[in-house]
């Protein structure tokens, strides 16, 4: 393998290349990214970017001599929009086409929109620097109500950080309880009163009819009549892999790149992080990965994939990702759903500092915790290793 | 050459991804505070600390090579 090619130049595409001249790849190695700017990391975009306490540069993810040492060619700001996976040749915005010997796709996810409402000014959604830093300028003029539409967890970040600078904010959620179809509702309900204690107007069983304004935003209609004045409204209702420019590339798509154990899409294509469908082995079931440890996982996991050739791994980490709202640090390990059996095994929900864990068919799945960290990955080493529900219930009376 | 783990106290969240990657370097403990449990492990820890390095969340880990 003498060129790789990677499209996406966040964090999944990043750690992608870094793996490659880690494990002593030589060859060239170019790089696509669609937004601008150097790669930077996207967790503080919700938190302390748009809190106004950083400032962008302190979100790069590399400085200048460590992205030089990777030796990178460079095409920004231009964009993949068609690929042909027996050739592996990449098609950008201006014609250019860039075939390779492997190609890492790692185009990531954009967010999903309100129907009706791209144009209307002061209504956003959060995903790129460009998002936060334009919601942050509209929470820096002193606007009188902000309306989040969505309670998971980007919504809920944003609520937080409204919040925290003092400003009024109602959030509307459609499920009876915020994350409900994660979490199950009895710790949705925790969620719930989390915001409740820091003042936000939590509307609950509700959709968004539609958002009105003449120049910009002025209301939030709400399926049950009710009209919320609104300055300023942030949309977090999920994303939407970013797989477009495969069509007809010879790759399957279906509700991501659809890959192999090992993360393999087609001979020399591999793909990683939010665009990625796999199956994975320890969980029995496919998935595509929203979280920002994934990326930097199966970066480094297609990235191996693609020198090792035959014989490789497969891909079966237990996905990880954490939360910051308020004072709390939500984190949550495995594959959780509204139907499993939850107990709490360490704390409790009135104190709200906890770890519940999760089981489903004899297994222990996922485990969840506030202001718990050690307890999330004790019981995420039990996840990784396949334990029963029993022996993780076992050693939860086992500890102190 | 050896290495020594540094720890920006000031930007650790005890996120745990460390203890996870390499427990043998580093623990959060009941205080949910990070312990470094060897500041300078060997050569076949590397690998594991440069992993941990990479996925601590508030990349507050480093290396300084002695």
């Amino acid at each position: 393998m003498r060129s790789v090619t990677i499209v996406g130049a966040s964090l999944a595409g990043m750690r992608a290349a870094e793996t490659l001249r880690r494990e002593g790849f030589d060859g060239t190695v170019t790089v696509v990214g669609d937004e601008t700017e150097a790669p930077y990391d996207r967790p503080p975009l919700s938190k302390q970017v748009l809190a106004g306490e950083w400032e962008p540069e302190r979100i790069s993810l590399y400085d200048s001599e460590a992205l030089a040492d990777l030796r990178l060619e460079w095409r920004l700001g231009g964009r993949a929009v068609g690929f042909d996976a027996a050739l592996r040749s990449v098609t950008l915005t201006d014609g250019e086409r860039l075939a390779a010997d492997g190609v890492v796709i790692a185009t990531g996810a954009r967010t999903r929109t309100l129907r009706g409402t791209e144009d209307l000014a002061g209504v956003y959604t959060l995903r790129t620097l460009a998002d936060s830093l334009a919601i942050r300028s509209e929470f820096e003029a002193t606007p009188q109500r902000i309306v989040v539409v969505g309670a998971g967890f980007i919504g809920a970040e944003v609520a937080a950080t409204a919040r925290g600078r003092g400003l009024e904010v109602t959030m509307v959620e459609m499920a009876e309880t915020p994350l409900e179809r994660v979490l199950g509702s009895q710790i949705g309900q925790v969620c719930a009163e989390v915001h409740a204690d820091h003042g936000v107007d939590l509307r609950l069983g509700v959709g968004v009819d539609s958002i009105t304004g003449t120049d910009r935003v002025e209301q939030v209609v709400l399926s049950d009549g009710t009209r919320l004045d609104a300055d300023v409204v942030v949309v977090g209702v999920g994303v939407i892999p970013n797989t477009e420019w495969l069509e007809g590339s010879g790759l399957q798509i279906d509700n991501g790149v659809a890959c192999d154990e090992t993360c393999l899409a087609a001979p020399g294509v591999v793909a990683a992080g939010d665009v990625a469908r796999w199956p994975n082995r320890l969980f029995g079931q496919s998935m595509r990965v929203e979280h920002w440890d994934n990326a930097i996982e199966q970066g480094m996991a297609a990235a191996k994939r693609l020198l090792a050739g035959e014989g490789a791994e497969p891909f079966a980490p237990v996905p990880w990702f954490w939360s910051d709202q308020y004072d709390r640090k939500i984190q949550l390990a495995g594959r959780s759903g509204p139907d499993d059996e939850v107990v709490v095994v360490t704390g409790s929900l009135e104190e709200r500092r906890f770890a519940a864990v999760y089981g489903r068919a004899g297994r222990i799945v996922a485990v969840l915790g506030f202001n718990r960290p050690r307890h999330v990955m004790q019981y995420r080493r039990l996840i990784a290793r396949g334990a029963s529900w029993d022996e993780a219930l076992e050693f939860a009376r086992s500890q102190p | 050459m050896t290495y020594r783990i540094v720890v920006d106290f000031d930007l650790c969240e005890s996120n745990a991804i460390c203890m996870q990657v390499a427990p043998e370097v580093f623990e959060v403990r009941d205080d949910d505070f990070l312990y470094i449990l060897d500041e300078t492990p060997g050569e076949d820890q590397r690998a594991k600390v440069d992993e941990a390095v990479q996925r601590c969340p508030k990349q507050a880990i480093s290396v300084a090579e002695d």
